[in-house]
């Protein structure tokens, strides 16, 4: 009986059996009710963080705009900048040179040139090249020194290929005329052959054209004012520079170069030049004038040589008198780079202003010596140099120290 | 009576004001300057015509600092843009030789310089550094201790933009190495 009582027990009844069914459907109203919530969390976050999505991309599209927009304001406030340019050079020299004739030696320190370019981008095809110098530290009246202006022309582009230069230019001769910044070439001083016989610095005004024939062939032609020497220097080329200042322009030059740079670290040029005439008609004993000019620059590895002849011919009697008829010189270097920084050369030269008479006028000079290149742009140069000459008063020997940069 | 030296000299302006004029009537109707070849033109020569998406380095950190030591002065932009991949990319970079900023294309395949060309050049002097040429001494070239393993010759009144062309090939070399570090 209390086996079949707890029997009963065990077994739900129909009321059980619904209360059970009722809580199950409650508890599953419940599950439902959950997992609705939980959807629409789920859906809530979904759009959260699509949103965050949505929010970072915009926030990533916003920093790219604004630095692309800060970039093209630094960028176009630098190029508005870099319409105008400054470069520049300067150069300390210290010579200690005795003359071995009855001259003055030569004991002094001088800040021989300060230079500074001046360029402006007018557009694409238009600009302006610009060379202001102040040469001896100082200028004025019973001062060492003058202030020069060396470049100041308007250059135009013709096409890719070939270009105008119109103003106050330097002369397309030599080595150095062009390219004379003290980082560029051995030795404090400027070589004497493109000193005297050049002359280097030496600029005209006028016009030039300039461009490519083919690769590696380049060509300048350009017609300027001209030399005016006199008697009174023997017709020496480099006293005839005028320097576009106030120049006579009663006769004209006609200059022409070709050059060959068709293989790397190699350089073959010559100039040829007609003077219309080199006192402009102030002397009628004097009259035209032919320069010729040739060079070579090598640069192979650490080996450097550089050779260059220059040769003047001045028409008529008053020259020849003199024997300043014939004016010309010649210089060969070579040169070897210890390392990057320290390169040794050795100059040999020769020059003479009055080679077309029988005396002997010439100047000759072993230089050598070390450049130091502290940075590309800024050397310490030290050099000693050997002169001979039958007039010892043109005869200078010794030493010199320099110190030059470029920017 | 006029005197023959005085003819002589009018001959002589005459023939040269003759032969400017003849000059610019041949060659100041083509149109160009100191551009050799455009940003674009280079692109599709580069990708046989089709030019991959940009990508950029942000100019930030170290990659700055890099930079500015390669070049030697401070880099004005906020990033650098370039094209392709991680084994063959192309760089457009500026760089100032004398005074003038020149525009060089430059293309890097795995950390070798595969060429670089002047596409403008706008300096007084020193134009012969677009020849192929000169170009092609920094073809294989790599960088070593931030330096290319390989010597390149100058040119005579031109070693500032030997050296501008020198340091863009130095810094589209180190850049190709950054961006494959960095994927």
């Amino acid at each position: 009986m209390a086996a079949m009582s707890s029997g009963y027990a065990a077994t739900p009844s129909n009321e059980e059996i619904w209360q059970l069914l009722q809580e199950m459907k409650q508890q599953l109203e419940d599950v439902k009710q959950q997992n609705q919530n939980l959807k629409t969390e789920n859906q809530s976050l979904k759009q959260q963080v699509d949103e965050t999505q949505l929010k970072a991309q915009e926030a990533s599209d916003t920093a790219e705009a604004l630095a692309i927009a800060t970039e093209e304001a630094v960028k176009s406030a630098a190029a508005s900048e870099s319409k105008t340019s400054i470069g520049g050079y300067g150069e300390l020299h210290y010579n200690n040179l005795q003359n071995q004739g009855t001259g003055k030696d030569k004991d002094e320190i001088d800040f021989h040139r300060f230079v500074l370019f001046f360029n402006h981008e007018f557009n694409d095809r238009l600009r302006l090249f610009s060379e202001l110098e102040l040469e001896h530290s100082i200028s004025g009246d019973g001062q060492n020194g003058e202030v020069e202006l060396e470049q100041a022309y308007i250059q135009y582009d013709l096409s890719a290929h070939h270009r105008v230069n119109a103003g106050l230019f330097l002369m397309p001769i030599g080595l150095i005329n062009e390219t004379h910044e003290p980082n560029t070439f051995y030795g404090v001083e400027r070589n004497n052959v493109e000193k005297n016989i050049i002359p280097t610095t030496w600029w005209e005004g006028g016009v030039m054209f300039s461009g490519e024939v083919a690769e590696g062939f380049s060509y300048d032609v350009a017609m300027t004012s001209g030399l005016n020497t006199s008697l009174s220097n023997n017709y020496a080329v480099r006293n005839g520079r005028e320097k576009v200042s106030e120049a006579d322009a009663s006769d004209f030059a006609y200059t022409g170069r070709l050059k060959w740079t068709a293989i790397p670290g190699i350089e073959v040029a010559t100039s040829l030049q007609y003077q219309e005439d080199v006192t402009q008609g102030q002397d009628p004993e004097a009259g035209s004038a032919v320069f010729w000019e040739v060079h070579t620059a090598i640069q192979k590895g650490p080996y450097g040589l550089r050779a260059l002849y220059a040769t003047w011919h001045l028409d008529g009697d008053g020259p020849a008198d003199v024997g300043a008829d014939k004016q010309t010189g010649w210089y060969v270097e070579p040169s070897y780079k210890l390392t990057d920084s320290v390169g040794l050369f050795t100059r040999y030269s020769l020059w003479d202003n009055q080679a077309g008479n029988s005396s002997d006028s010439e100047v000759r000079s072993w230089d050598m010596g070390v450049n130091w290149w502290l940075d590309p742009q800024v050397v310490v140069k030290f050099d000693y140099q050997d002169q001979d000459a039958e007039d010892k008063d043109d005869e200078f020997d010794g030493f010199n120290i320099g110190l030059g940069y470029q920017f | 009576m006029i005197n023959i030296k005085a003819q002589k000299k009018y001959l002589h302006r005459l023939l040269s004001t003759f032969i400017v004029l003849s000059f610019l009537a041949i060659t100041g109707n083509v149109l160009a300057r100191g551009v050799y070849q455009t940003n674009n033109d280079f692109l599709k020569e580069v990708f046989d015509g089709q030019i991959p998406s940009s990508h950029v380095v942000w100019m930030k950190g170290d990659v700055r600092d890099q930079v500015e030591d390669i070049l030697g002065h401070p880099y004005t932009g906020l990033r650098v843009r370039y094209w392709g991949g991680e084994d063959r990319n192309a760089w457009i970079l500026e760089e100032i030789g004398k005074e003038e900023p020149i525009t060089f294309g430059i293309v890097v395949k795995q950390n070798k310089i595969e060429q670089i060309k002047v596409l403008a050049y706008r300096e007084s002097r020193g134009w012969e550094v677009k020849y192929p040429a000169f170009t092609q001494q920094f073809h294989n070239a790599g960088l070593k201790d931030k330096k290319l393993d390989t010597h390149i010759d100058g040119i005579t009144g031109a070693t500032l933009s030997v050296w501008a062309m020198t340091d863009v090939a130095r810094m589209a070399l180190y850049l190709h190495e950054f961006t494959n570090r960095q994927n």
